[in-house]
């Protein structure tokens, strides 16, 4: 079975990069202040992770620091207990 | 001392010659907005003086001089040349905030074309209106956004050339692309400018409106005239300035007062081609010492949200004067940003149409948080009534603003589309489709829009256009877009659905459908909220009543139903 990351990176790049484009996104590649996930398509990967994990993530959670990479995001899902 | 100290006075004595002797123009001179912007200010003794300092997500940094900028918009403006391009081409900027997107707008302008920027955020589906509405012949355009340019080709026949600024030959460019770097090309001392006059067409912003495709506000060179001294009086920009403008040049702000405003006026500016990240921001004006700040109210309240714990780790005491644009600033916001930052932000209103700032708030004069502040020298503006057009002379009533025609940066027609442009004149006023009244002082209060536009984080995004591209999913039976309100981005996109027989409402097809419209449109345009209903509000003859829902989301009066088709 996949780990979190690695759905979550799996999504990302299936979603936010664009087909042909050869960034490399890793773990750690910093996701919106990189400019790979806007402010306003932040709100897909937080529903994304919302439906996926059967969670709520409060707006005021919900930072841009909080989701610049998969790593932070994973960090952000522990406090909802998806680890 | 401010430039354009009391504002009262200016009123009184302010004419746009001033404007046109300080730029040293007459009536029917040479006037090319590429070549005020570089060459100019090279001959006035500033061709050492940065021009850009340019830093990315990563620290990258790039600087240039005015010398180095006159000679490498020079280098394109030759390069489009030789491709063939000629004076009049519509020739699209689609790329992040790279060095190569202002250098390559100011080229276009020395070389006659007109610059088309286009947000690079936007998918194949937005590009494609508004390429071939303008039969776009040329593209710039990064590596990371070609696979949006190839998708379209098929379609844009008038598209002859895709210029990537960043090829490092690691896949093949196809027949039409063509590798352009602007850093390793031969530099081009010497080019002889386009003569443009004051009416020749120099830029296209494209628009959304209530209907139909967006349309193209083409502006010309003239428009120089207004941007220069609204970027002197209400920015307050100085020789010794280090300014940040943070709007994106596939916007009109990002062009008028990103590029124009600034240069024309010689100043260093500085960009930072990144996402939102509060402390990163800090960093930067930190970093650079930046003394003025025109940024958006959504990117306000962003930093507001953050709270001032940022703002205490960074010494911002560089920062002498702050305006915003966009959507209206709310009072909180003010008042918030002269408690963190010892200086208010100036809100500053204006239109993709008008090409430069409209009403504002100048440094000096009194402030009310909350309020667009007043007219420019120069601008006659007032509201006047939403039928008769004819203007209101009694203080807190509202009405449309409306702006009387005939200031330099005032568009000159939507592209292909005169009789929509010549709609937007009434009783010899232009309206501006939004809404305000004007209280006893002449102070100016945002209400809101007119009609079904929704602007989101400052920018207008037309519901039609959504509604369109809803039709395509597979699931969905018929729609209707409205602007539901919200405490960053003043308004985001709501989306009622109805479903085809077969599907379900379900948590996986809302995020569906969002992602959809993201990739097609762009993230503006995604639903922030859908709500799937049975059957959408209709008049007897079935069209739907986006007011309808409009009014349930900010919670007012529905208003006359007489029309609503029974359900």
């Amino acid at each position: 079975m996949p780990e979190i990351k690695d759905i979550i990176l799996t999504y990302v790049k299936k979603e936010y990069v664009e087909e042909g484009d050869d960034i490399d996104v890793t773990y750690t590649t910093p996701l919106i202040s990189g400019g790979i996930v806007d402010s306003f398509s932040m709100v897909s990967l937080k529903r994304f992770l919302e439906n996926k994990y059967n969670i709520q993530i409060p707006d005021a959670k919900a930072t841009p620091k909080a989701f610049d990479s998969v790593n932070s995001i994973i960090e952000l899902l522990k406090e909802f207990n998806v680890k | 001392m401010t430039h354009i100290g009391s504002y009262e006075d200016r009123v009184k004595t302010f004419t746009w010659a001033i404007s046109e002797r300080e730029l040293e123009y007459k009536d029917g001179n040479v006037i090319n907005i590429g070549e005020y912007c570089t060459d100019r200010i090279c001959r006035m003794g500033k061709k050492d003086k940065l021009a850009l300092i340019w830093e990315n997500h990563t620290g990258e940094e790039r600087r240039y001089t005015f010398n180095d900028m006159r000679v490498l918009t020079n280098t394109i403006a030759a390069y489009l040349r030789k491709l063939g391009l000629k004076p009049g081409d519509r020739i699209c900027l689609f790329m992040d905030k790279v060095p190569e997107l202002y250098f390559g707008f100011l080229g276009i302008l020395k070389m006659g074309g007109i610059a088309q920027p286009l947000f690079s955020a936007f998918g194949s589906e937005s590009l494609v209106t508004r390429l071939a509405d303008a039969q776009t012949s040329a593209i710039f355009t990064q590596r990371k956004h070609l696979a949006k340019v190839r998708n379209i080709m098929a379609d844009m026949h008038s598209l002859k050339h895709v210029i990537v600024v960043d090829d490092d030959g690691s896949r093949p460019l196809r027949e039409e692309e063509l590798a352009f770097h602007m850093d390793k090309e031969e530099r081009v001392e010497h080019f002889d400018v386009y003569p443009s006059k004051g009416e020749t067409p120099s830029v296209l912003h494209y628009t959304s409106g209530t209907t139909g495709k967006p349309k193209g506000a083409q502006h010309v060179h003239y428009s120089l005239i207004s941007q220069y001294i609204t970027a002197k009086y209400v920015l307050d920009l100085k020789d010794n300035d280090i300014y940040w403008c943070t709007a994106d040049p596939g916007w009109v702000t990002g062009t008028s007062y990103g590029i124009i405003g600034a240069w024309a006026n010689g100043v260093t500016q500085c960009v930072l081609d990144s996402g939102f990240e509060a402390s990163a921001w800090y960093r930067f004006i930190e970093k650079y010492k930046i003394t003025v700040w025109y940024s958006a109210p959504t990117a306000i309240r962003s930093l507001m949200k953050e709270g001032e714990e940022p703002v205490k780790k960074h010494d911002l005491s560089s920062l002498r004067h702050l305006a915003s644009v966009g959507e209206p600033l709310n009072a909180e916001a003010v008042i918030w940003s002269e408690k963190v930052f010892g200086l208010p932000f100036l809100d500053t209103y204006w239109q993709t149409e008008t090409g430069s700032m409209m009403i504002s708030n100048y440094p000096g004069m009194k402030i009310k948080p909350g309020s667009m502040g007043k007219a420019f020298p120069g601008i006659t503006a007032t509201v006047v009534d939403l039928k008769t057009f004819e203007p209101i002379t009694k203080a807190g009533i509202v009405g449309l603003i409306a702006i009387k025609p005939g200031w330099p940066s005032m568009f000159r027609t939507y592209w292909n589309n005169v009789e929509t442009y010549r709609s937007k004149f009434k009783n010899g006023w232009y309206i501006s489709g939004d809404r305000a009244s004007i209280d006893e002082e002449g102070y100016f209060w945002f209400v809101g829009r007119d009609d079904d536009v929704i602007n989101t984080a400052g920018h207008l995004v037309g519901p039609f256009e959504i509604e369109s591209a809803l039709l395509e999913h597979p699931a969905v039976a018929e729609s209707a877009v409205v602007g539901k309100p919200d405490p960053v981005n003043m308004e985001v996109v709501k989306a009622f659905i109805a479903l085809k027989p077969g599907y379900e409402a379900s948590k996986d097809l809302d995020l569906d459908i969002m992602n959809f419209v993201r990739k097609k449109l762009s993230a503006l345009a995604m639903p922030q909220e859908i709500e799937f209903v049975r059957s959408l509000p209709k008049t007897r003859s079935g069209k739907i009543m986006r007011r309808v829902l409009r009014a349930k989301e900010w919670g007012e009066e529905i208003g006359d139903t007489s029309t609503l088709e029974n359900d």
